[in-house]
């Protein structure tokens, strides 16, 4: 096999499983030590230079990155990523002096923004602080997008997103409330520099069988949503049916219980292993006793004297091939359940009746905009997507990391710069070594299994929808928890010239993850290895030839506990422990053709 | 030595063995060793060996004398019985532990200091009452343990690091036990497993006393360039005469050898080793040839490894002393002590 240049493919970004796998490429390891050292404010700080709400995501994160995480390879559960950042959240100091200010002179770009959702705030984010003058218009009465209106405040409290989202209004963004675009011509017409689409994916789908119009008890979930948060439904009847098993149901079936219903079944079409909801989504809503049932699929309404008495579902026979792909659907009966109310929750859509066609702004043939997935701009020169509205419903962090790259282009657009030539992501390192045994990280593996987080007791969170239902981390849970973090930043480097061959790295590293083998291709090297490689997708680093016999060591990223021993019990520090920092670059660094740019600095504010 | 010790992490990925035992359960305290030292080395081949014979850690007993390498008993099988005895005197404690009970299995680990020096005289007595154990002498070519002098295994003209040379002429453990007619004669190196753990594996299973030379390094007094048991010259030196398959019982020989060049040897427990000669001049059937050959070899400079010569036939101590089958531990009182009357009568020889 070829060497492996560690400076290539971002090779020590993929070891930092979790920052690879966030899309905003979050320096988690990082915040965790901070937490850990008791350094909430610059825990804070730290993230959110990159997912710009540490105390949104904290609580509301689809969090990518704990699948990702390396602890979930070593024992059972990963870190719990996302809770600990709410603990940096919840405990920061007064950050405000910290915070990003725009500058008073401006540098007479204008920038308009349609929906006030997280895309568009990290735009504006992105881009006040460089002088930007930006506009967002927003149809309806507060910001805030899905965020506010659809994730419901026992999960989401009201004043962590508005005190989020106000350190990014409050550089001075025009925000223009109950300001709905209804022509895309007419905006043009007003001469901004560039002009951002952030509107989402606003059309929820809807379900087009016998009975759908014959009754005003039957919802589609999103709109349901987001009448409950402005206040204008604020009661459902006993006996309620959620169609659908993905996130949006599960906040359909949880705020249900909250406005007086007591009999809440999520219906699903097909087995468990297919939901689309988060499996922490799913478990919160069975503790509330939510039923979920499995392979049904919805058949009609049914009506009686214009009252929707219930659903008649058809039930449901897969057969799977040993992957789990169904190969066959059969029904195989039919059945009745009765309810009070229905709630659709069954998907989203993009939908842009308001964009005219004939602006040269290109949509494809499912009415999607064409935008490039890298400068996210339009085909139309200055216009450009991100968020749901990009490339149909995503999460809140792709929401952030879409207007990150958008704010990149759309400086580059206004200086004439060409928006492909970016800079590129880096990494630094420097050695962790503090003594002959001592690292600059807490190096000891801990045991602990990941800490449950605790919540309100169940009959008092029903009895108001607006009471925030987990309690976040008490004191000793953060003091397990930052520990079983594995510190996957802090890289073993392999100087291949040091090595002796004396064996003691292989033999001390406690996952076996270490082999000096002759390199006679993957195949031999693979049957060679002292662990079999258990994923194929984790990396394998290939050393150049050593000194003494020209064989290779090698090394199996899928499970190194980064304990740090090889580097200890290494004679000749052949191995070395670095701590590696992820440079990545924001519109600032684009203004700063790239000096500065590193987020550990970011870190101070 | 790490103020960390090596972590047990269960990711569900390690092999287990018949007992279903992981490699984990082979191993034993934090070594304190320094960083690199050839015996940790051996310390891992020999957990590999044991873990893959399947032997239960609670069936072995380790054992030593004083050195380095007479610490890593504490590294290895943390579940099994141990004996740190006194410089040079780990072979009377064997002979006492094997004596006593015959089902467990003895390795004593020395060192080049232990054995040929202060411990000469219980090494070779070790050998000539072929007791059935696993003996392993760490060479390194120093004491390391009190920094760094000259062994009696230094080579001469070997340099100390500061620059002192060697003049003497080494004492080979090999050579020795060759000619003392020891019943199994290896050299290995600690940094080839491949070789050294099929090496441990028949020693151990070997009906009698195994020697397995083994080169360890010293990183830290004798792995500079002017030595001649460093890393680099072993490697340069290492002359593997025979390889050595060993293939548990009931399980088939698959490859064919050639006769003369091969010789499968059958162990009283049904496996078998295979010798193979990877030097068409070695003679693994005559032990005159074979220390002829080591000795010439050794002139050269050249390190002959491998296992060099067998002889299960031989009678053990066992055999010779007709030494009870149950350990004395499990025998009833009135069968290990006859009592009063029969030392009175027993006495009554000597008035
Ligand atoms: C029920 C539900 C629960 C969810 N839960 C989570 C979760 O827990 N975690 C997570 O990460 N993600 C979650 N999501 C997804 C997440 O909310 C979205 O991916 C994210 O909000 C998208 O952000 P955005 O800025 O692209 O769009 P949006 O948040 O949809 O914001 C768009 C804004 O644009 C406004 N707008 C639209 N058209 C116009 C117009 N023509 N003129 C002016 N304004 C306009 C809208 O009023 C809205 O305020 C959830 C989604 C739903 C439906
Ligand atoms: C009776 C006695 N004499 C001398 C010593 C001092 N001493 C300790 S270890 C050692 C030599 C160890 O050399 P070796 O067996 O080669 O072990 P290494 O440390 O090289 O592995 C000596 C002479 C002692 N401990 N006891
Ligand atoms: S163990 Fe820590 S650094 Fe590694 S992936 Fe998980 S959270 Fe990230
Ligand atoms: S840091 Fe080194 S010793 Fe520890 S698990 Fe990773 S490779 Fe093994
Ligand atoms: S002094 Fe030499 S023999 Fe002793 S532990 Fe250190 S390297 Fe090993
Ligand atoms: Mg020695």
């Amino acid at each position: 096999m070829k060497p492996t240049k560690v400076s290539e493919n971002e090779y020590f970004h993929q070891v930092v499983d979790c920052q690879w796998g966030c899309p905003a490429h979050t320096d988690v390891p990082e915040y965790i030590r901070l937490i850990a050292q008791g350094e909430f404010s610059d825990a804070y700080m730290l993230n959110r230079a990159s997912n710009i709400f540490p105390g949104i995501l904290g609580r509301v994160c689809d969090r990518p990155c704990e699948p990702a995480c390396r602890r979930g390879r070593v024992e059972e559960k990963p870190v719990a990523i996302c809770r600990l950042k709410r603990v940096a959240s919840d405990n920061r100091d007064d950050i405000t002096s910290r915070l990003p200010k725009a500058p008073e002179k401006k540098n007479g770009k204008r920038i308009a923004l349609i929906g006030a959702g997280c895309a568009s705030l990290s735009v504006a984010n992105d881009l006040m602080p460089l002088g930007y003058d930006c506009t967002i218009f927003e149809g309806l009465e507060k910001p805030g997008g899905l965020m506010r209106t659809n994730i419901p405040s026992f999960r989401l409290p009201e004043k962590v997103l508005d005190e989020e989202m106000n350190y990014i209004i409050d550089m001075g963004v025009d925000l223009r409330l109950g300001t709905r675009i209804d022509s895309f011509k007419e905006l043009m017409k007003e001469g901004y520099d560039a002009i951002f689409v952030g509107t989402g994916a606003p059309k929820g789908k809807d379900l087009k069988i016998p009975g759908r119009y014959d009754s005003d008890n039957i919802h589609i979930g999103i709109e349901w949503l987001e009448s409950v948060a402005f206040d204008h439904i604020d009661k459902i009847g006993k006996k309620v049916l959620i169609i659908g098993v993905g996130n949006t149901a599960m906040d359909c079936c949880r705020t249900s219980l909250r406005l007086g219903a007591s009999d809440v079944k999520v219906m699903a079409r097909k087995p468990r292993d297919f939901f689309k909801a988060s499996d922490w989504e799913l478990e919160d809503a069975e503790e509330e006793k939510v039923e979920i049932v499995v392979n049904h699929s919805p058949k009609e309404f049914v009506i009686k004297n214009g009252v929707l008495k219930g659903m008649i579902f058809e039930k449901m026979q897969y057969e799977t091939d040993e992957k789990g792909k169904i190969t066959n659907t059969e029904v195989v009966g039919e059945e009745f359940f009765p309810c009070d109310d229905v709630v659709l929750a069954i998907g989203q859509d993009n939908a842009f009746p308001w964009i005219e066609r004939d602006l040269g702004l290109d949509f494809d043939q499912w009415d999607v905009p064409i935008v490039d997935e890298n400068t996210f701009q339009s085909t139309l020169p200055g216009v450009f997507f991100g968020g749901d509205s990009a490339f149909g419903p995503k999460n809140i962090i792709w929401a952030v990391e879409h207007g990150h790259q958008a704010a990149i282009s759309i400086h580059k657009y206004c200086h004439d710069e060409p928006l492909d030539e970016r800079l590129p992501r880096g990494v630094n390192l420097s050695s962790a070594k503090m003594g002959i045994h001592e690292w600059s990280y807490s190096n000891d593996f801990d045991a602990s299994s990941r800490r449950l987080m605790p919540s309100v007791d169940l009959k008092e969170r029903f009895s108001n929808l607006d009471i925030e239902v987990e309690l976040g981390f008490t004191v000793d849970q953060v003091v397990t928890e930052v520990e079983r973090c594995l510190n996957c930043d802090l890289q073993t480097v392999f100087f291949p010239d040091l090595c002796i061959e004396c064996d003691a790295c292989i033999d001390i590293c406690p996952v076996d993850c270490l082999t000096i083998t002759p390199n006679e291709g993957q195949e031999a090297i693979e049957k060679n290895l002292t662990t079999p490689r258990l994923d194929q997708d984790q990396l394998l680093f290939v050393s150049e030839p050593l000194k003494q016999t020209g064989r290779a060591m090698i090394k199996d990223e899928n499970l190194c506990v980064h304990c740090g021993l090889c580097a200890e019990r290494c004679p000749t520090a052949a191995w070395d422990m670095q701590k590696s920092n992820l440079d990545v670059p924001y519109a600032i660094d684009e203004m700063n053709n790239g000096k500065a740019n590193c987020q550990s600095k970011r870190k101070a504010g | 030595m790490s103020y960390i010790s090596k972590p047990k992490i269960d990711h569900g990925g390690l092999r287990k063995n018949k007992l279903g035992l992981t490699i984990q359960d082979y191993e034993g305290g934090m070594s304190t060793l320094c960083a690199g030292c050839g015996h940790d080395s051996i310390t891992a081949a020999i957990c590999q060996a044991f873990f893959e014979l399947d032997i239960p850690p609670h069936r072995v007993a380790k054992l030593s004398g004083i050195g380095c390498s007479s610490k890593t008993p504490a590294y290895f099988l943390g579940q099994s019985h141990g004996f740190n005895s006194v410089h040079g005197r780990m072979p009377s404690v064997a002979t006492g532990t094997s004596a006593a009970n015959r089902q467990i299995n003895v390795i004593g680990v020395s060192g080049d200091g232990d054995s040929l020096s202060i411990g000469l005289g219980q090494f070779a007595h070790a050998m000539r009452r072929n007791i059935n154990m696993t003996y392993l002498i760490e060479n390194n070519g120093v004491y390391g343990l009190t920094k760094g002098q000259f062994s009696a295994s230094a080579d001469i003209g070997s340099k100390l690091k500061k620059g002192e040379l060697n003049e003497q002429p080494p004492i080979d453990p090999v050579q020795m036990a060759l000619s003392q007619g020891a019943t199994f004669v290896a050299r290995g190196f600690s940094g080839d497993k491949k070789q050294l753990v099929p090496l441990l594996k028949a020693a151990i299973k070997h009906n009698g006393f195994g020697l397995i030379d083994i080169l360890s390094p010293c990183v830290t007094f004798n792995d500079h360039e002017d030595s001649t048991k460093s890393y680099a010259h072993t490697r340069e030196f290492f002359h593997p005469a025979v390889h050595l398959d060993y293939i548990p019982p009931a399980k088939e020989i698959k490859t064919a050898y050639d006769q003369g060049e091969a010789m499968p040897i059958e162990m009283h427990d049904g496996s078998r080793v295979v010798l193979r000669k990877l030097d068409k001049g070695y003679n693994f059937e005559n032990r005159g040839q074979a220390l002829d050959y080591v000795r010439a070899k050794h002139r050269d400079g050249e390190i002959v490894t491998g296992l060099l010569y067998i002889d299960e036939s031989e009678p053990d101590m066992h055999t010779i002393n007709a030494t009870s089958d149950t350990p004395l531990s499990e025998l009833e009182f009135k069968r290990l002590c006859p009592g009063s009357s029969a030392l009175k009568e027993i006495q009554k020889r000597f008035i």
